[in-house]
C-alpha cells in the first residue's frame, strides 16, 4: 500500500512534468547534433583548457559583433571557470574599452567591469544564449535526458556555427544564409573557418573544435556556478537520503507498538 | 480543539501557571500539536506538511531574493543575473525559489485530489475546503506575479496575455486592464506593483493557512474511510486516534525527507528542466516569442481558456443570445474562472452521503477519469491552439464541467455505495492484517523454478 502510493506519486510527478518538457522540445525545428561536452551528466565539470580556447574564439571572432554584458572580467579567474591567472585576466580586460560614467569617457576595462554589450541591434547578447536555446533534450523530447545529456543549449550553439550549408540569398538589400540548425535563413554569415585562430595549447583549430570550444565557453558564461550547483546537489541528496533513512527507522520504531497492539486484538 | 475528547494542557510549575493565566499560548501550541489524529491516515495525508514547508521555504528564499532584486524594467533582468552570479549562494537560492513554486503546486494538486477522492470537503469540512480554494487562488496570483519579476520574454508576454484576459470583459475591460497594470501596457508600473503584491500575498496565504488548519482542527481530520472518530468517551476516541505529535509528525517528516531528495536532485542537477528557456532572454515588447506558454501548473486552465474558439456552437449560441456581448475570448475567460469556481463549489455539488471514494464503486471510475483528464488538459495546454488540439481541449473542458455539474450530483442518487468500515480502529486493523497476509517473507505461493 505504502509502496503503491509512492509509485502513484512518482508517476504523477513524471506525467505532470512531461507536457511542459514536450512543449520545450517541439520548438527546435532544425537539425541539432548531440555533441558530448565535459560538463554533462551528474558529475560533469568544465574543462578549463576548453573554456580558455572558447574565450579566445569569442575574443577573436564573436566579440566583433556580440556582447557578454552580464559577465564580469574578474570572473574569468574564478574557480571552475577559465581560471585565468589574475595578471592575465587584467591584461585581457585591458584589451576592451568600457564607458565610464564618472570620467564621462571610454577607458580600458578592469577586473570588475563587464564585457561590452553587443555592438549592433542584430547581434544578440551571448551571456545567456546557451540557456535561452535549451530545449534539445533527446529522443521524443522526454527531457529526462537533461540529467545525463545536459540542457541542449551548447549543442544548439555548436550546431548553429557548423550548420551553414553554403546557400545564400539576397533579399531586400541584405544577404541571408541558410542554416540547417536553425532550419531557416539567417542574417549572420558563417564565421568559423579552419585554422582561423591559433591555439597555444596545440589543439588543432578545426571548424568543429572551435565551435565546440566557444559553445562550452558560452555554457560557462550562462551558468558559471554549474559545478558548485552540482556539488551542492550531491551533498544535499546524500544528506537528505541519510536523513530519510533515519526518519524511516524512527517512524518504524515509533509505530511498532501501536501496530503490534492492533494485531494482537 | 477538535471536539474529540482528549487530554488538555495542564500547567504544572508555577512559571507555567503564571504564563498560562496571562497568555495561554503554551496550551494553544500543546493542543494544536497533540490533536487526536485518525490512526489510519495513509501516505496521501502528508501533503499538508509538504505545503506548509513549501510556503515557509518560498517566504524565506523570497525574502533573501528581494534583498538583491531590483523591480525596475531596466534593472530587473540584470539584477536576477546579479543574484545568479555575484550573491553568495544566490544561484541556489534562486533555483530553490523557482523550483520550490513547482513543488508547491505539485503538492497542492495532490492535496486537492486526495481531498476529492476521500470526500474531505463534505460536511462538516466545507469551510476548510473553501479556505483551501482561496489559498489556491492566492497561490496562482502569487505564482503568476512572481513569474513576471525576472522580466524575461515569457514573463513579459505571459503578463501581457493574462492581463489581456481582463481586457476581454465587455465594456469596462480596457479600463480594468489599465487599472490593473497602472498603464496601457505591461511596463514599469506593472512590474512594481507585481513585486509589491508578490511580497504581500504569501503572508495572506500564511494567514489563510492558519485558518485552514484551525478549521480542520475544529472538525477533526478526515481519513481514508470517511468514517468519523468515535467521540462518546475519551477511551473510545483513543482507540481511533493517536496524537499528532509524535506519530504523524515523524511520519510526515520521513515523507518530507523523501520528497526533498527528489526536489534537491532537481534543483542541483536540472534546475531549468521545468522552466521555459525563453525566460533567459530579456523582455522585449517589440518581439513576440513564437509561443507563449504559462508555467506547467497553469496549463489545464490555459487549455480551458483556449478551448473556446468562435466556431464552437455553444460560443455561437451564447454570442447570439447576448447580442454579441459575450464573444469567444470572453467566453474562454468565463470558462476558465468558471472551471475554478465549480471546483470550489464541490461540497454542494457532490450529493452522495458517503464520504470516502473507497466505498463508492461508480465514483471511483469517474474520479480517475477526472485525474486523467487533468493530465490531458495539462498536456494540451502546452500544445499550439490549432487543429486536433483545440478539439481535445474542448472535450477535456466538457468533461471538467460535466464532472462537477452533472456526474457528481447524479452519482449521489444513482450509485449504491458499499458498506463503510465500522470504525477507524477496525479499518486500521484490517489494513495491518491484509499487509501481513501478503508478507513477502512468508512461503512463496509460486513454485521456484529449478536452476
Amino acid at each position: 500500500m505504502k509502496l503503491r502510493n509512492f509509485a502513484v506519486a512518482a508517476l504523477s510527478a513524471v506525467v505532470l512534468a512531461l507536457p511542459a518538457t514536450m512543449a520545450e522540445a517541439k520548438k527546435v525545428k532544425g537539425e541539432v547534433t548531440n555533441f558530448d561536452f565535459s560538463f554533462q551528466g551528474l558529475t560533469g565539470t568544465y574543462d578549463r583548457n576548453q573554456l580558455q580556447r572558447g574565450l579566445q574564439v569569442y575574443h577573436e571572432v564573436c566579440s566583433s559583433c556580440h556582447g557578454l554584458q552580464y559577465v564580469a572580467f574578474r570572473t574569468l579567474s574564478d574557480r571552475n571557470g577559465p581560471e585565468l591567472p589574475d595578471d592575465q585576466m587584467r591584461a585581457f580586460a585591458d584589451m576592451y574599452e568600457v564607458w565610464d560614467n564618472e570620467l564621462r569617457d571610454w577607458r580600458p576595462a578592469t577586473g570588475p567591469d563587464h564585457f561590452p554589450e553587443s555592438q549592433f541591434e542584430g547581434a544578440p547578447d551571448l551571456s545567456l544564449m546557451t540557456k535561452a536555446r535549451a530545449g534539445f533534450s533527446g529522443p521524443y523530447g522526454l527531457g529526462i535526458n537533461q540529467l545525463m545529456k545536459g540542457i541542449g543549449g551548447p549543442e544548439y550553439v555548436a550546431s548553429f556555427l557548423l550548420g551553414y550549408t553554403g546557400e545564400e540569398d539576397f533579399q531586400a538589400g541584405s544577404m541571408f544564409y541558410y542554416n540547417k540548425a536553425y532550419g531557416d535563413w539567417v542574417s549572420m554569415a558563417p564565421v568559423l573557418f579552419d585554422d582561423m585562430v591559433f591555439y597555444e595549447d596545440g589543439t588543432p583549430a578545426t571548424e568543429e573544435q572551435m565551435a565546440l570550444d566557444v559553445a562550452a565557453f558560452l555554457m560557462w558564461t550562462a551558468e558559471p556556478k554549474l559545478v558548485e550547483r552540482k556539488h551542492a546537489g550531491f551533498v544535499g541528496v546524500i544528506f537528505l537520503s541519510v536523513l530519510a533513512a533515519l526518519l524511516y527507522l524512527t517512524n518504524k520504531q515509533l509505530w511498532a507498538p501501536v501496530k503490534k497492539a492492533a494485531k494482537r486484538d | 480543539m477538535s471536539g474529540i475528547p482528549h487530554d488538555h494542557y495542564e500547567p504544572k510549575s508555577n512559571a507555567e501557571k503564571w504564563i498560562h493565566r496571562r497568555l495561554p499560548i503554551v496550551g494553544l501550541i500543546y493542543d494544536t500539536i497533540t490533536i487526536p489524529t485518525p490512526k489510519n491516515l495513509n501516505w496521501m495525508w502528508i501533503w499538508g506538511i509538504v505545503l506548509m514547508t513549501c510556503l515557509i521555504l518560498q517566504i524565506v528564499t523570497g525574502i533573501v531574493l528581494a534583498m538583491h532584486y531590483t523591480p525596475h524594467v531596466d534593472h530587473a533582468f540584470a539584477s536576477v543575473e546579479h543574484i545568479m552570479r555575484n550573491v553568495n549562494g544566490g544561484h541556489m537560492i534562486r533555483y530553490i525559489h523557482q523550483n520550490g513554486s513547482m513543488l508547491f503546486f505539485f503538492a497542492v494538486y495532490l492535496h486537492m485530489f486526495r481531498s476529492m477522492y476521500y470526500g474531505s470537503y463534505k460536511a462538516p469540512r466545507e469551510i476548510t475546503w473553501i479556505i483551501g480554494m482561496l489559498i489556491y487562488l492566492a497561490m496562482m496570483a502569487t505564482a503568476f506575479m512572481g513569474y513576471v519579476l525576472p522580466w524575461g520574454q515569457m514573463s513579459f508576454w505571459g503578463a501581457t496575455v493574462i492581463t489581456g484576459l481582463f481586457g476581454a470583459v465587455p465594456g469596462i475591460g480596457e479600463m480594468l486592464q489599465t487599472w490593473l497594470l497602472g498603464g496601457p501596457a505591461v511596463d514599469n508600473a506593472a512590474l512594481n506593483r507585481f513585486f509589491s503584491l508578490h511580497y504581500l500575498l504569501p503572508f495572506v496565504i500564511l494567514g489563510l493557512s492558519i485558518v485552514h488548519i484551525w478549521a480542520f482542527h475544529t472538525t477533526g481530520n478526515n481519513n481514508p474511510t470517511g468514517v468519523e472518530v468515535r467521540r462518546s468517551s475519551k477511551e473510545e476516541a483513543e482507540k481511533d486516534t493517536l496524537p499528532f505529535w509524535p506519530y504523524f509528525v515523524i511520519k510526515d517528516l520521513f515523507a518530507l525527507a523523501v520528497i526533498f531528495v527528489i526536489f534537491w536532485a532537481l534543483v542541483g542537477f536540472m534546475p531549468n528542466f521545468l522552466g521555459h528557456s525563453d525566460n533567459y532572454i530579456e523582455a522585449n515588447p517589440l518581439v513576440t516569442p513564437p509561443e507563449i506558454v504559462p508555467e506547467w501548473y497553469f496549463l489545464p486552465f490555459y487549455a480551458v481558456l483556449r478551448a473556446f474558439t468562435s466556431d464552437v456552437w455553444i460560443v455561437m449560441a451564447v454570442n447570439w443570445l447576448t447580442f454579441g456581448i459575450i464573444d469567444a475570448t470572453f467566453f474562454g475567460v468565463l470558462a476558465m474562472f468558471g472551471a475554478i469556481f465549480v471546483w470550489a463549489l464541490l461540497p454542494w455539488l457532490d450529493t452522495s452521503s458517503v464520504r470516502s471514494g473507497r466505498y463508492r464503486p461508480m465514483f471511483k471510475w469517474w474520479f480517475w477519469l477526472f485525474i486523467v483528464n487533468f493530465v490531458v488538459l495539462t498536456w494540451v495546454g502546452a500544445m499550439p491552439a490549432e487543429g486536433i488540439y483545440t478539439n481535445i481541449a474542448l472535450i477535456g473542458t466538457t468533461y471538467w464541467f460535466a464532472y462537477f455539474l452533472v456526474i457528481l450530483p447524479l452519482l449521489g442518487v444513482l450509485e449504491k455505495p458499499l458498506p463503510e468500515a465500522e470504525s477507524i480502529e477496525e479499518d486500521f486493523k484490517a489494513s495491518l492484517k491484509s499487509k501481513s497476509d501478503n508478507d513477502p517473507k512468508g512461503p512463496s505461493a509460486e513454485p521456484i523454478p529449478a536452476e
